[in-house]
């Protein structure tokens, strides 16, 4: 094995980098960014105070796991609210279409943060919801389910033409073409995406803490406040985040791989 | 089979694929379509087929009109099969439920009297030890094989074949071809859009040229091949042949 094999890709597809290979350059990368951290720290000469943040882990951990509950059930219903929205989209109804329309421009024309604080005291306070955690699943559901309508959109509208003329020459009705044709095949061509959106789901919930919901990150905040540190609770923080994104962001993978595979 | 276009015009936006066609044939078994690319032979196969509406004209096949609502169209196509060239197999399903789906959901087949059925299809076209594989997994002879047992599974009047073979090589056109004559064997009526003159000549009773939109000649496929009367057929022709 020469030098230049352990860090440079081969030219031919045909031939993967090496174990080893892979294992020392990503041990490289990861080496580089953390000096950058340290770095960063030395030129801050922060004292670090990790034991008083230590102290609080059963917070950090309540916090994590009303985070995946939130976003668990949030996941459910953008689901639910996006495939409605695309179906409202599909639909020969023009005012059910235009609605779909406007729903999903205006959601993702706005910032989050935006949709939080109208949803939160004008929306939420009329309809007189009390229970923030409803509100705040109600927020993701509606949020992410305009994406998650997105997505569904592209992949139906990505199955061919050839699949709709042959479902009607075989006889299939509309409903049946949609059964056994165009929404399987929409649903495998949008599964990546789809597993990307869950883990912007998850990151995205993190602003529900400006609502005063006692989600991960606004755990993490109270116990900087309490401990009067500046950032040690960040850390478990990131950590926490990426424990739930990296491996779905991994199955996206793969998923995006099996079906370049397929077709 | 009979076959009746009166003054058919299609449009497709700006653009005329037929332009006041009128075509009428009795009595044949298997009808081929020929002529240049886009010269409106899938446009007249798919009107045949109930898979589109012309925009104006009327279109009967045995005496009756091809209905004009969608209702009527939808039952036309339950009773019609076609096979296309680019296959057109469902990608998610493997073989054999791409030719028994069609059975069980539409023409009211148990699921297992389908896939009974379906198996004994696919036999027909040696295509068994297939079964469980997915159209990408098979060669294109194979998928057009699977295509053509699709389309003749719910035992239909009239199957409809559109350039079947021109995505093939020559030894899978010569095993589609083939295939093809099994229907011809089991008594179908068949219309063929095709370029194997060869095998118009020898499978077809009937042959049209249809080129820019128009009928240009019609008749018994030995005469309109070999003492064609239309300078655009023999310019056809003589390209087919000199090659």
């Amino acid at each position: 094995m020469t030098p230049r094999s352990l860090f440079f890709d081969s030219e031919s597809a045909s031939k993967p980098p090496s174990a080893l290979a892979r294992a020392a350059s990503f041990a490289i990368a990861l080496l580089a960014l953390s000096l950058c951290l340290f770095a960063a720290f030395y030129v801050l000469q922060y004292e670090w105070n990790w034991s008083s943040v230590f102290r609080y882990k059963a917070k950090f951990l309540k916090g994590w796991l009303a985070t995946l509950g939130i976003s668990s059930i949030s996941l459910i219903f953008s689901f639910l609210v996006g495939a409605i929205a695309t179906l409202c989209y599909r639909s020969r109804f023009l005012p059910l279409k235009y609605l779909a329309n406007i729903y999903v421009e205006l959601i993702r024309g706005t910032p989050l943060l935006v949709q939080i604080y109208i949803f939160f005291y004008v929306i939420a306070n009329a309809a007189d919801i009390q229970n923030r955690y409803l509100v705040g699943i109600c927020i993701m559901a509606i949020f992410s389910g305009a994406y998650i309508s997105e997505i569904l959109r592209a992949g139906i509208e990505g199955v061919g033409r050839s699949q709709l003329l042959s479902a009607k020459a075989i006889g299939f009705s509309e409903y049946q073409t949609f059964r056994y044709v165009i929404a399987p095949q929409a649903l495998r061509s949008s599964l990546p995406a789809l597993a990307g959106q869950t883990a912007n789901l998850i990151k995205d919930s993190s602003l529900l803490s400006i609502i005063a919901i006692s989600e991960f990150t606004l755990n993490a905040q109270e116990v900087n406040a309490f401990t009067y540190s500046s950032f040690e609770s960040f850390f478990p923080l990131a950590i926490g985040y990426l424990a739930l994104t990296l491996p779905i962001m991994r199955l996206s993978r793969i998923l995006e791989k099996r079906l370049r595979f397929e077709t | 089979m009979n076959l009746r276009f009166e003054k058919v015009t299609m449009r497709y936006g700006q653009q005329c694929a037929l332009d006041d066609f009128s075509l009428s044939i009795d009595d044949a078994r298997c009808i081929a379509l020929i002529g240049p690319s886009g010269g409106g032979k899938s446009t007249t196969l798919r009107l045949l087929a109930g898979l589109e509406t012309p925009s104006s004209g009327s279109i009967q096949i045995n005496g009756t009109e091809i209905g004009s609502s969608e209702p009527e169209r939808l039952a036309y196509r339950k009773r019609t099969g076609v096979v296309f060239q680019a296959f057109n197999l469902f990608p998610h399903f493997d073989a054999l439920t791409n030719v028994a789906l069609p059975l069980e959901k539409v023409h009211g087949y148990s699921h297992s009297a389908s896939i009974e059925k379906a198996e004994t299809i696919l036999e027909q076209f040696q295509l068994s030890e297939h079964r469980f594989k997915k159209p990408a997994e098979l060669s294109g002879g194979q998928n057009q094989r699977v295509a053509i047992a699709r389309a003749l599974a719910p035992d239909p009047d009239t199957i409809f074949l559109d350039e079947p073979t021109s995505a093939l090589d020559p030894e899978m056109t010569a095993e589609v071809l083939d295939a093809i004559e099994r229907l011809i064997d089991a008594k179908k009526d068949l219309v063929i859009a095709t370029h194997q003159m060869g095998f118009a000549k020898h499978a077809a009773n009937q042959i049209a040229l249809i080129a820019e939109g128009k009928l240009v000649e019609t008749g018994p496929a030995a005469q309109v091949i070999e003492n064609p009367q239309s300078p655009r057929t023999q310019k056809f022709l003589s390209a087919c042949l000199s090659f």
